[in-house]
């Protein structure tokens, strides 16, 4: 039992902004009241729902990859030792499994969205996410490439299709079904990629990018997930992509969708040397499509690793940099690039991709829909979001920024006339309440009875960047698991799934496709429930 | 002057990140004496391997054969360290000015990812001097290395800029992945040199076996390897460029990447 005292509470879902009011909680979740137990004074401090991050990389074996192919991060990183039962790891752009876990505790975040599972390594990516300790976790499946529903929808077997998808969900033990640049990872095995949403994919002779993106949003729909259909464009970090963009919204019409990393899809021009902005512009349709959300994928300046299903894309950074590259196959399912990469002010590119992600941010009017997020590792490690706070906080500072950069680049932007500060309400949105909603976590996000007892208390500091940083205290279901920064307790994460109904009659169809195409025997494909930590089935309504 | 003298061989490495004028500048005796080293997993003091003299100062001078101590130096950015037997491995590395001296043989990555300052080893080196960590994209980024007996396995491999001394041979792969610097091999060298180079120099003074990578541009006596030798005679290395006496021929390479390197291979006039 545990009543927080005293402090300002932000709880944006239940319309409270700021008033000092008593949090009280028993047995991990809020409740109205308790008599006796521990009692935190909170006068001074500010009160969030604990933080979720929609969009992430945090496990799995792409990301296993990427930090075995950068042992010069690691060596830079700074360690954390081993001290009674938190166990040792090292931060840096891709944080070990354990380090993840404190990482983002320590930051106030209690829920964590792993964003692309192939189903053959699923196994692993639970196995990852069972050893990041703390924060509750959920997985989106990889399925715009997955070439047994490409070759049902193929052949125009939308509702065997469904099966599929729904067995697959089942199978792999996840949350949300994620598509990831629609035939381009399946086109890029011959070589190819998918860059107009109406032409056929390389291999087939109808589908095309378009006809996945609205046949999974409408299985999804059908399936009633409690997530939209996660989507990661075609074109990613290509000049002029913005149009793509707004076409697959367009697909999209009528359809729940959420648009994954958007910054990383608003840009115009096209060619590098004339790249833009063009987040007004992608702002402006999307504040008119109210079925959409979507998450920022800000990138900030420094070293990064980009890690994405995104093959083709990523042997084209490869080629641009001269950097290292790390290429996976899925067989059937997917596949990988992975490059580091580091943002600097002075490349023009990056200048203006720091900017879109702000931009983006300031100019969706409704932080309900648009979320903080950096794609970890992609556009900057989780750790560094204070840092987006504070640059949403004070256009001051925002100004002070943006001056720094090439002046060239000032003529690509917009960043330096967007006047909008974000208030500790909004914050609180962006940063909890809204990616909460959006996937359709109910019991997470906000501080109404009923709800997990996941709150994050801040110091009240005018500088956003300290404020952020270093939570007072943060607490995971009902337990305190952070103070002033240090890891107190280190109880194990749930981890969210969903279980759609399938007709049992499409294991007769899958099993001898399976042993004709797969180098996995059929029985051995799923994922049993027993290696998954603390599942929670969320039911589909 | 502080001057270090080892007790004995440690039955495993001891990590002695402390050995450098920076860590013992201005430190008591008594201080120096506690400074902490790592032998094998365990912490311990300093004088719990060394016999420890003098005050904390920026010359070090370490006696005895200090072949498991490693990263000797690493990081310093002035004063000496001189070695009068065998140093361990990592010497130097990370360094960014100053001097090392040792006296007998070094073990691998002597200087590795170094970006200024001296090495000087009178034996022979390991493998790996003045290379890349696993993973990083550059070794060696400014600074001297200069060995008078033989090194091992990928000398100078990522390094950037820089100049690396071998009298004696060196093994495979010298100067692999090179992206600048110079590399001078007075001793010659084992199989697929330059491999992967994208820049910088390589100058053998002996005839080398070159990847079928490597093109034959002409016969020549570059004028910045007089610059070169001016410098390096300060350093007590001669490097041949009379015209009269002979000539460089030089290849480049390597078309595999492809790059941009080239290989000066000194060719001397039959006389």
């Amino acid at each position: 039992m545990l009543r927080i005292t005293g402090g300002k509470v932000y709880d944006p879902a239940n319309n409270i902004n700021g008033i000092v009011k008593d949090i009280c909680i028993n047995d991990g979740r809020i409740v109205a009241d308790v008599q006796g137990g521990k009692t935190i004074k909170a006068a001074g401090m500010v009160i969030f729902p604990g933080g979720v991050d929609i969009h992430t990389h945090v496990a799995g074996a792409a990301l296993n990859f990427a930090r075995a192919m950068t042992p010069e991060n690691q060596r830079r990183a700074v360690p954390i030792f081993h001290k009674g039962e938190r166990r040792a790891g090292i931060g840096g752009p891709t944080p070990t499994t354990f380090a993840t876990g404190y990482l983002y505790a320590g930051m106030g975040w209690t829920t964590v969205v792993e964003a692309a599972v192939p189903v053959l390594t699923a196994k692993h990516t639970h196995e990852e996410l069972r050893d990041t300790p703390i924060v509750d976790k959920a997985c989106c499946l990889l399925m715009a490439n997955n070439e047994l529903v490409l070759d049902l929808l193929e052949a125009g077997e939308i509702e065997r299709a469904k099966q599929v998808v729904s067995w697959l969900i089942g199978a792999a033990k996840v949350y949300g079904v994620k598509a990831v640049n629609p035939g381009g990872v399946t086109a890029w095995k011959w070589g190819k990629d998918a860059k107009k949403l109406a032409e056929p994919i390389e291999g087939y002779t109808k589908t095309t990018p378009g006809k996945i993106i609205s046949s999974l949003a409408q299985i999804v729909d059908e399936l009633r997930l409690p997530h939209p259909l996660h989507i990661h464009c075609n074109n990613l970090g290509a000049p002029g992509n913005v149009a793509t963009t707004i076409e697959t919204m367009k697909v999209l019409e009528g359809r729940r969708a959420h648009m994954a990393h958007l910054q990383f899809h608003a840009y115009g021009g096209d060619d590098w040397h004339n790249l833009r902005s063009e987040a007004a512009t992608l702002a402006d349709y999307f504040n008119s499509q109210p079925n959409l959300t979507a998450d920022a994928g800000a990138i900030l300046f420094g070293d990064a690793v980009t890690i994405t299903a995104d093959g083709p894309w990523q042997h084209l950074l490869y080629q641009l940099t001269g950097h290292k590259w790390g290429n996976l196959d899925v067989e059937n399912e997917t596949g990988c690039g992975i490059v580091p990469y580091t943002y600097r002010p002075s490349n023009l590119v990056n200048a203006v991709q720091w900017a879109v992600g702000l931009e983006l941010l300031l100019l969706i009017n409704d932080p309900w829909r648009i979320f903080l997020t950096t794609d970890h590792p992609n556009g900057a490690c989780f750790w560094r979001y204070p840092e987006i706070i504070n640059l949403l906080m004070s256009a001051e500072f925002r100004r002070e920024r943006v001056k720094c950069l090439p002046k060239k680049a000032l003529e690509r932007m917009t960043l330096m006339d967007l006047d909008r500060e974000y208030t500790l309400s909004e914050i609180a949105i962006i940063i909890s309440a809204g990616p909460a909603r959006a996937l359709g976590l109910k019991q997470k996000g906000h501080l109404g009875v009923g709800a997990d007892a996941d709150v994050t208390i801040y110091n009240d500091n005018p500088d956003a960047y300290q404020m952020f940083k270093v939570p007072r205290y943060v607490i995971k279901g009902g337990e305190i698991v952070v103070e002033e920064g240090d890891i107190r307790q280190m109880p194990e994460g749930r981890e969210f799934l969903v279980q759609p109904a399938y007709d049992d009659t499409i294991e007769e169809y899958l099993r001898p496709l399976f042993q004709q195409v797969y180098t996995m025997s059929f029985d051995n494909y799923p994922v049993e429930m027993e290696r998954i930590a603390r599942p929670e089935v969320v039911s589909s309504d | 002057m502080i001057s270090l003298t080892i007790k004995e061989q440690p039955a495993v490495p001891l990590e002695a990140e402390c050995l450098s004028p920076d860590a013992v500048h201005g430190l008591t005796a008594d201080a120096v004496r506690a400074l902490p080293v790592f032998l094998g997993k365990r912490k311990c003091r300093l004088d719990d391997i060394f016999a420890v003299e003098g005050q904390g100062s920026d010359e070090l001078e370490i006696r005895g054969d200090v072949r498991q101590v490693k990263w000797i130096g690493k990081g310093m950015t002035r004063g000496t360290i001189r070695i009068a037997g065998n140093a361990g491995m990592h010497l130097g590395a990370h360094m960014k000015g100053g001097n090392i001296e040792v006296g007998g043989n070094a073990a691998d990555w002597v200087g590795a990812e170094m970006t200024g300052g001296l090495i000087r080893i009178q034996g022979n080196a390991g493998g790996q001097v003045g290379a890349a960590y696993r993973g990083s994209m550059a070794g060696m980024n400014g600074g001297t290395i200069l060995i008078g007996g033989s090194a091992g396995l990928e000398v100078g491999m990522r390094m950037k800029r820089g100049i690396i001394v071998v009298a004696g041979p060196v093994r495979d792969f010298a100067g692999l992945q090179m992206k600048g610097g110079s590399i001078f091999l007075l001793g010659g060298a084992e199989i697929r040199t330059g491999a992967w180079m994208i820049r910088g120099t390589i100058v053998s003074l002996k005839p080398i076996r070159l990847l079928p990578t490597f093109s034959l541009g002409c016969a020549y006596n570059p004028t910045f390897l007089q610059v070169y030798s001016r410098h390096l005679t300060k350093l007590g290395i001669s490097i041949p460029h009379d015209v009269r006496t002979g000539v460089y021929e030089r290849y480049t390479g390597d078309a595999a990447v492809p790059g941009n390197g080239e290989v000066l291979v000194w060719q001397p006039h039959s006389s």
